[in-house]
């Protein structure tokens, strides 16, 4: 078990060199350049030899290559660099001052994705072709056809602006700092609530219909036949023999789906005005802000690394097959 | 002068003249009422800000919050007048080479220190070091010298007479003591002023910038001019205009830019007009219909001002901005000073329009109607930038309008980098829509002398006329505004005669304010120049804290 952790870990290192690599080369391959760096843009901007100067100073009037090799020595010794925004802050920083906000968001959203696709997954499979499964079935087409911006307008303008249940946009109201503690605490829920709902519904959608075809799969399996034939009790086959194995490759889906996740924060958190790592993202990548751009990446990718990681690992501690084969194909 | 790109047109609020207001159903303020402070004004900002020194960052976001911080030595009035701000008065030698400030005595940064003569130089200084990246450097460079004789004057001295000497003063000052080890090295952007600590001159003071999220500024007690009396400022920032819009509707922001959709028919519901107070008034960029000089075709005047007279401005401003706008003779915005009233106008009237074509030598029609000359069926391609739905529209009411004289449009949408880098800049383009952003000086050299039609320069159409450039360069070199005048009236006379652009229209800025705040007087200059002295009366105050 140790030599496969450690053997995957070792994978994940070129794989992430290469990701980064690949990206570097895309972005510097779009066309334009920084904000306010580019003096072709016309009168108004920074005059050449001030452009020049700033060029020296990023590195940009290096090769791609020199570019890219000085980034990674650099990012080894976990140097990220500077933005080239006119704050100039280190990228860390801004990077983890947004990173908190969208990793909330996308926990909450995993956990109640999880906590009701399996049981509707299951109800339904168990239920095929019944009323419950066929309403399920409606709902998740509208789910997959719904695009998040569309659907985050109508709940805004429902909740927002007709009831005035619920905030529009933003993470706290402008008094939060003058309300008890508790206020505050229920006035940040109440921000989420929108965005979470919105984030929720396609990946609820998704995941629901997964189960249930993985339980489908399952309930039709020898073992299943035989612990009924042992006289289990219904509650018993499906919730423990069957849902355990059902459950298999929703972990590997759930681990693949993190970077999709994080991509989805990019729409969710600009109509809701939410502070966050998509939010940065998006800006960088208008302002050509390349280091923010391949920092933010960075991260991404290695949350998504890890992710996979973690699945394999939990799936090779659940199913020896996996430990085993993998043995094999060393030798 | 910017070139407008779509988008970003609604950004900056600095304006025209004669606007309009639409009340609400709260009673217009008599002028004498008293001023309360207190209460906290919402804002919205498209993008976050991307630093708190504005010399050095180049965004309409940072600029607008740095105005409330920082100031210049002078400022323009609503009238679009240059009149003193941190200076008390200026002296012009007859030969308009040097000018003499003499500073306020009372103006303190917001860290106590006296602001003087020294941070004039200072900021001078920083302006012209080629390290620093600032984008306004062009207006500093034609300065010969900047010397303070005492605390309270500044003498500065130009090797050449220079229009704009005057109002380049308005460039927001910085402070010595704090900034001047930053500014040598050209680290003025890691300054701890850029991010958290900003010190400045103006009538607010920085509290907190939560990036991505909200800025704030609260009131100072000694702002040396009026006000200001609304306690505090919050920038939202909000990267999507539906929701900005939504927020307006529920009352979460006290005011928004608006689009002519929304301000026509999505907000003529008696809530709204409750809530907020609307205050249109002509935005300072304009929409032309332009063609390229160097074809054959165009070049004959009579062809251009057919054109002009083939197109309905009024229906246009109609159709594309539902009557938000008005129409244009010439670069200048009507009613600010350098305006003439007096140019040819080219009323519609497709019947002149087929004379004067025919006089071009335009006559023979083809078995499609098309206009031929010399076996040439007169066609040609228009094209605009994509994104950008007015001038899309624009482009083909133009396509229907032209087809009535006989001549066939092909509209052409193009991406706007490929737009500037592959057809302006190589000058391979037959037409185009697009807009001019005009800036506060009548100046307009780098748009129309015939020595800027370089592939950099913006002078795309290649228009060359000797009178033209003389009038250009006699504008820029005076300082007196009545002989200016001359200059840039005849300019637009020449201008209106030759249609190098059929002028479309200034569409208007489209602001609304919560109508709880009073003092907002809308003019030439748009609707922030008074900021400071806006407030919410007592009785109407929404936020207590602050």
């Amino acid at each position: 078990m140790l030599a496969f952790t450690l053997r995957r870990l070792l994978l994940a290192i070129p794989l992430l060199i290469g990701i980064t690599f690949v990206s570097f080369l895309v972005i510097h391959l779009a066309p334009g350049e920084p904000v306010g760096m580019n003096p072709d843009d016309g009168v108004g901007q920074i005059d050449k030899q001030t452009w020049e100067l700033l060029r020296k100073e990023y590195g940009l009037d290096q090769p791609i290559a020199v570019q890219y090799w000085r980034w990674l020595t650099r990012v080894v010794r976990l140097d990220f660099g500077r933005s080239f925004t006119p704050d100039s802050r280190p990228v860390l920083h801004k990077i983890g001052e947004r990173l908190p906000v969208t990793l909330l968001l996308n926990i909450v959203e995993m956990i109640i994705i999880i906590g009701l696709a399996v049981p509707i997954g299951v109800l339904s499979a168990t239920r095929q072709y019944s009323a419950f499964d066929k309403i399920t079935t409606v709902f998740v087409f509208l789910g997959f056809a719904t695009p998040d911006f569309w659907l985050a307008l109508l709940l805004m303008i429902l909740f927002g602006t007709q009831l005035g249940w619920l905030p529009i946009s933003g993470l706290r109201s402008m008094n939060a700092e003058y309300l008890s503690f508790w206020k505050q605490q229920w006035d940040f829920v109440s921000h989420l609530i929108l965005p979470v709902t919105v984030a929720t519904f396609g990946g609820l959608a998704g995941f629901s219909r997964y189960m249930r075809q993985s339980m489908l799969e399952v309930v039709r399996q020898d073992y299943i036949q035989s612990a009924r034939a042992k006289g289990l009790a219904e509650r018993v086959v499906i919730g423990k023999h069957a849902l355990r194995n059902a459950m298999l490759p929703i972990v590997t889906i759930l681990a693949l789906s993190v970077p999709g996740l994080i991509g989805a924060s990019v729409i969710v958190e600009s109509i809701f005005a939410i502070p966050g790592m998509g939010q940065l993202m998006w800006q960088a990548v208008f302002e050509r802000d390349y280091p923010v751009i391949m920092g933010n990446l960075v991260i991404v990718s290695t949350l998504t690394l890890v992710a996979n990681l973690l699945a394999d690992l939990s799936y090779a501690l659940v199913d020896p097959r996996i430990r085993i084969a993998g043995r094999r194909g060393r030798r | 002068m910017k070139r407008v790109v779509g988008l970003l047109a609604l950004a900056v609020a600095v304006a025209a003249c004669g606007a309009d207001v639409e009340r609400g159903t709260e009673p217009v303020t008599a002028k004498v009422e008293k001023a309360d402070h207190g209460d906290t004004f919402i804002e919205a900002l498209l993008g976050n800000i991307s630093g708190l020194i504005p010399n050095v960052t180049s965004d309409g976001a940072s600029h607008e919050v740095a105005n409330n911080i920082y100031t210049g030595l002078v400022t323009q009035d609503r009238e679009l007048n240059i009149v003193p701000d941190m200076a008390e008065s200026w002296t012009f030698s007859p030969d308009c080479l040097d000018l003499t400030f003499k500073l306020r005595r009372n103006v303190k940064w917001h860290d106590g220190h006296p602001f003087t003569a020294d941070d004039v130089v200072f900021t001078y200084e920083t302006m012209i070091n080629p390290k620093t990246p600032t984008a306004y450097r062009e207006e500093f460079k034609v300065v010969g010298s900047v010397e303070a004789p005492d605390p309270y004057t500044v003498r500065i001295h130009y090797p050449q007479p220079y229009a704009k000497a005057l109002l380049s003063w308005s460039m927001w000052m910085l402070p010595k003591h704090l900034l001047a080890s930053y500014a040598r090295e050209g680290k003025l952007r890691e300054a701890p002023q850029n991010r958290d600590q900003p010190v400045g001159t103006g009538p607010y003071k920085f509290q907190e910038w939560r990036s991505g999220e909200k800025v704030v500024l609260v009131a100072t007690r000694d702002y040396y001019r009026e006000g200001p009396y609304i306690s505090r400022v919050v920038y939202r920032i909000i990267p999507s205009q539906p929701t900005i819009f939504l927020e307006l509707k529920a009352n979460g922001i006290d005011s928004a830019g608006l689009t002519a959709l929304q301000f026509k028919r999505q907000t003529d519901f008696p809530a709204f007009r409750k809530a907020y107070n609307k205050y249109p008034y002509p935005a300072n960029a304009y929409t032309y219909f332009g063609f390229n000089l160097k074809d054959p075709r165009f070049a004959d005047k009579r062809v251009r001002q057919a054109f002009a007279y083939a197109i309905n401005r009024r229906e246009i401003i109609e159709g594309v901005i539902l009557g938000l706008g008005r129409e244009a003779t010439g670069p200048y915005k009507p009613g600010t000073w350098p305006y003439n009233p007096n140019v040819k106008t080219y009323p519609y009237d497709p019947a002149r329009a087929r004379q004067l074509l025919a006089e071009a030598g335009w006559k023979a029609r083809n078995a499609d109607g098309i206009l031929v000359k010399d076996g040439r069926p007169f066609t040609f391609e228009l094209m605009t930038n994509q994104g950008n739905e007015e001038r899309r529209k624009i482009a083909e009411i133009i396509q229907a309008s032209l087809k009535e004289v006989g001549v066939q449009v092909e509209v052409r949408i193009i991406e706007w980098a490929s737009l500037l880098k592959e057809y302006l800049k190589k000058k391979r383009f037959e037409a185009i829509v697009l807009g001019w952003g005009i800036g506060t000086d009548p100046d307009q050299y780098n748009i129309w002398h015939s020595s800027k039609t370089g592939p950099d320069e913006l002078n795309q159409i290649s228009f060359a006329n000797a009178e033209v450039d003389e009038l250009l360069e006699k504008g820029r070199s005076s300082c007196q505004q009545a002989e200016r005048v001359k200059y840039y009236y005849r300019l637009q006379e020449i201008l209106a005669e030759e249609q190098p652009l059929v002028f479309l229209y200034f569409r208007d800025a489209l602001p609304v304010v919560a109508s709880r705040v009073h003092g907002v007087v809308p003019s030439a200059n748009g609707i922030r120049y008074n900021f400071p002295e806006w407030f919410v009366p007592k009785a109407l105050q929404r936020y207590t804290a602050g």
